[in-house]
């Protein structure tokens, strides 16, 4: 166990690289979050910066060392985490890799597979992306039917996977394939494989998103042929593997290797934003109206973190025990929803300015963000299916 | 975030005893049938009840131990308030403890050492602060005036609440254009000044009070330097008690509207079944879940001390949740219940009721987003 001295001379330590390591402004946009990265430029900058974050000692610190990690306890990781949120660092954008299939190679890969894939993760050598969803099949990903067939020492792969985050700029896939088209229950018809992308038939095509930006593709297989040898664990065990790589979503202490997911979006930037802003030929911070509307969103901001502490207390959570966690994700992306769009309808003329005007405020961040954050509300199971599973699953309504 | 950034909640085995047993006594003596049997009575509460929640300690819990009570802080009565909502038990618990409150933090050291072991075991004590609808009314119109040790008062106090069965009030007046308080026993106002208001949650009891007449010796005053930050924070305290209570209300009415939707049928199918009426009991649900972190949140933060500016606003926050989500919870159970829903009879008018009296008690929460705002955006 670390003890108090080691983590407080090393958060000194990590609050003292990212004040002097944190890099410029590049004077172009950056992502606010991995699902964003649109541009060569966007892409060389973050790739130099987790680079950087990595070979400072900030990033992967609880992975292995013969790997390229740094053999030390989680809790370090959490300290270098919390030390880039203050800083307010760059993302570690190669998310993929070093929250999803990283850890999962760690966990049940085979040496070979930790040789050749961890490093890569860590200084972002390697980007990672994922094909798990398929058009047709979202919320629905038992029945992905993007099919895999066993021809020698390869794979052909035939289908379509949607909504691959850095699908044109990954050189490897975590991909969920259907083996066996025939198997009694759909789930054991899957297979897993660590695919990689630079073969001919693999065809990512970006996505232009609502915001106007690029970040995700359409990523379309046509006969393309796949290593065996990429297959993890054997034909069938794909759905188990899947669920499994879900959840190391929690953060280090799940086995993601750290670093920043996505830039600082809190109410206090909000407000800070708005003490230019005139309404009526006043500061809009005096204004009665809007001022009732920032509080209601400050609260239920603070409800949040405080439902997540009162989460851990079972005595507070008799009545309906798994409401707080089952209902965490509508509460969560429908406040930064509700938040994000308030920040914009505060700016008044300024809110119908984009990212691209120089008036625009904080350079569109907000509008940008807004748009942005509907990905969290669709992405991983719409907010109304979430309604629907706290409906059932918390307070035993009928099925919808 | 930096804003509001104090996110403490701690919940004690103790306190986790107490929210045991209170939950268990408030289901036992407070049936719905129980409930319903004391609307049209006089006080609204059943005296056997209230002794034994006296012999249970209960108004003693947030009294000092050098006055006779268990010296655990006001927040360890927050789990007894939302108990008490849950089942709409009414008693006067609150009148009581707050009166208590303000007497522990302004009274002089002879009125405590006299009052405060009494409230602990039995006596009953009410505020009487507001002089008309106006929860946010800076001073007080009712006045005392001095005269040859004697002050003698006049003005009228609203929203007593237990006002009929109060042994001694606590009295917010102007003297010399100054707020104070004075504390005036029931043998001290004259016969005729209770006159009760007809109130729309039928399980409360409260009143106006005629201070025409009333004269009462000096030494009734409570320590003037304590006052405003005796009545501040009683003020707050009040309002997390109500949030308390209605926190509970919000858990019951949740109960009751999921009930319904679990057992009718139209169409052929449980109603529970549609998601018009699933996806509002889920924002029902997590509106009271709000409700019940800022509260606990309060609890751990209120002390015997002045509260501080953290406390404030989570006492703040609690308030303005609590009785919005109540407020929501209660419409829309009627809603939901449809033709039974607009019956006496339906349960749903119980908490629809509640809503309308937690709503203003201590502030409604416009009243205290109003004051958040001034506390978070300036």
């Amino acid at each position: 166990m670390a003890t108090e001295q080691e983590t407080k001379e090393f958060r000194a330590q990590a609050a003292a690289w990212m004040a002097d390591n944190k890099p410029a402004d590049p004077g172009f946009l950056l992502p606010q979050t991995f699902m964003e990265v649109g541009s060569d430029q966007q892409l060389d900058f973050l790739r130099e910066w987790q680079h950087k974050l990595w070979s400072g000692g900030y990033l992967g610190l609880a992975w292995p060392e013969q790997y390229g990690g740094g053999g030390m306890e989680p809790v370090f990781q959490q300290i270098a985490d919390a030390e880039m949120r203050k800083a307010a660092v760059p993302i570690a954008f190669n998310v993929i890799g070093l929250g999803w299939a990283g850890p999962l190679i760690l966990d049940i890969g085979t040496a070979e597979e930790k040789e050749k894939y961890i490093k890569g993760i860590l200084s972002a050598e390697d980007i990672w992306c994922q094909g798990f969803s398929e058009p047709d099949h979202g919320s629905d990903l038992g029945n992905a039917q993007c099919r895999a067939v066993r021809d020698g020492d390869e794979y052909v792969v035939n289908g379509t996977k949607i909504w691959t985050t850095m699908g044109n700029y990954a050189r490897y896939m975590i991909l969920l394939a259907r083996t066996n088209p025939e198997a009694e229950r759909k789930y054991d018809g899957l297979s897993f494989f660590l695919s990689p992308m630079d073969v001919a038939g693999v065809d990512p095509r970006p996505i232009r998103k609502v915001t106007g930006e690029y970040g995700f593709t359409e990523t379309f297989f046509t006969d393309a042929r796949i290593p065996a040898s990429c297959i993890m664990g054997e034909e069938g065990q794909g759905w188990k593997i899947a669920m499994q790589t879900l959840q190391y979503e929690r953060g280090a202490e799940a086995g993601a290797a750290g670093g920043l997911m996505q830039v600082r979006v809190v109410i206090d930037d909000v407000i800070d934003d708005l003490r230019g802003i005139q309404r009526d030929g006043a500061p809009i911070l005096e204004d009665p109206v809007i001022r009732d509307q920032l509080v209601q969103m400050i609260m239920e901001g603070k409800a949040q973190s405080l439902g997540n502490r009162r989460a851990a207390i079972p005595a507070l959570n008799t009545d309906y025990p798994g409401s707080l966690p089952l209902s965490n994700k509508i509460r969560t992306t429908e406040y930064q929803r509700r938040m994000r769009q308030l920040a914009v309808a505060t700016q008044g003329g300024h809110g119908s300015m984009y990212v691209g005007d120089e008036k625009a405020v904080s350079g569109g961040f907000w509008q940008r963000a807004y748009f942005n954050n509907f990905s969290t509300t669709i992405g991983g199971g719409t907010s109304q299916i979430q309604a629907n599973i706290v409906g059932e699953h918390v307070l035993g309504l009928p099925k919808s | 975030m930096n804003i509001a950034a104090n996110n403490s909640l701690v919940f004690s085995e103790e306190q986790g005893m107490i929210l045991d047993t209170a939950r268990e006594f408030c289901r036992d003596k407070s049936a719905i049938s129980a409930v319903r049997a004391l609307l049209a009575s006089d006080h609204g509460f059943d005296e056997t009840v209230w002794q034994q929640m006296v012999e249970l300690g209960w108004l003693g819990l947030a009294i000092p131990e050098e006055f006779g009570g268990s010296g655990l802080g006001i927040g360890a009565t927050v789990p007894l308030a939302e108990s008490m909502g849950r089942y709409l038990l009414s008693t006067p618990f609150f009148s009581t403890t707050l009166a208590a409150q303000l007497l522990a933090r302004a009274g002089t050291s002879q009125q405590q050492a006299h009052w405060l072991p009494l409230l602990a075991t039995g006596t009953r004590a009410s505020l009487a602060l507001l002089d008309g609808e106006d929860w946010g009314a800076p001073a007080f119109t009712a006045t005392a005036e001095a005269s040859a040790g004697q002050l003698k008062l006049s003005g009228e106090k609203w929203y007593v609440q237990d006002a009929g069965v109060a042994d001694v009030l606590l009295v917010g007046v102007s003297l010399d254009g100054e707020n104070r308080v004075v504390l005036v026993e029931k043998e001290q106002l004259t016969p005729d000044a209770l006159q009760p208001h007809t109130l729309i949650d039928e399980t409360k009891r409260a009143g106006r009070i005629c201070l025409d007449g009333v004269t009462v010796p000096a030494t009734a005053l409570l320590v003037p330097e304590s006052t405003a930050s005796g009545l501040r924070d009683v003020a707050l305290i009040g309002a997390l008690l109500v949030a308390a209570e209605s926190t509970g209300a919000t858990a019951a009415c949740l109960d009751t509207i999921v009930d319904y939707l679990k057992t009718r049928k139209q169409f052929g199918k449980l109603i529970g079944s549609y998601q018009a009426l699933k996806h509002p009991t889920v924002d029902v649900l997590c509106a009271m879940d709000d409700a019940r972190s800022f509260i606990y949140h309060a609890a751990t933060l209120v002390g015997d001390g002045a509260l501080d500016e953290d406390a404030e606003i989570a006492c703040r926050m609690a308030k303005a949740q609590a009785t919005d989500a109540l407020e929501f919870a209660g419409d829309r159970a009627v809603q939901f219940h449809g033709g039974m829903g607009f019956t006496y009879e339906c349960d749903a008018q119980l908490y629809i009721r509640r809503a309308q009296w937690a709503r203003p008690q201590f502030g409604d929460a416009y009243h205290h987003r109003k004051r958040l705002a001034g506390l978070l955006l300036d």
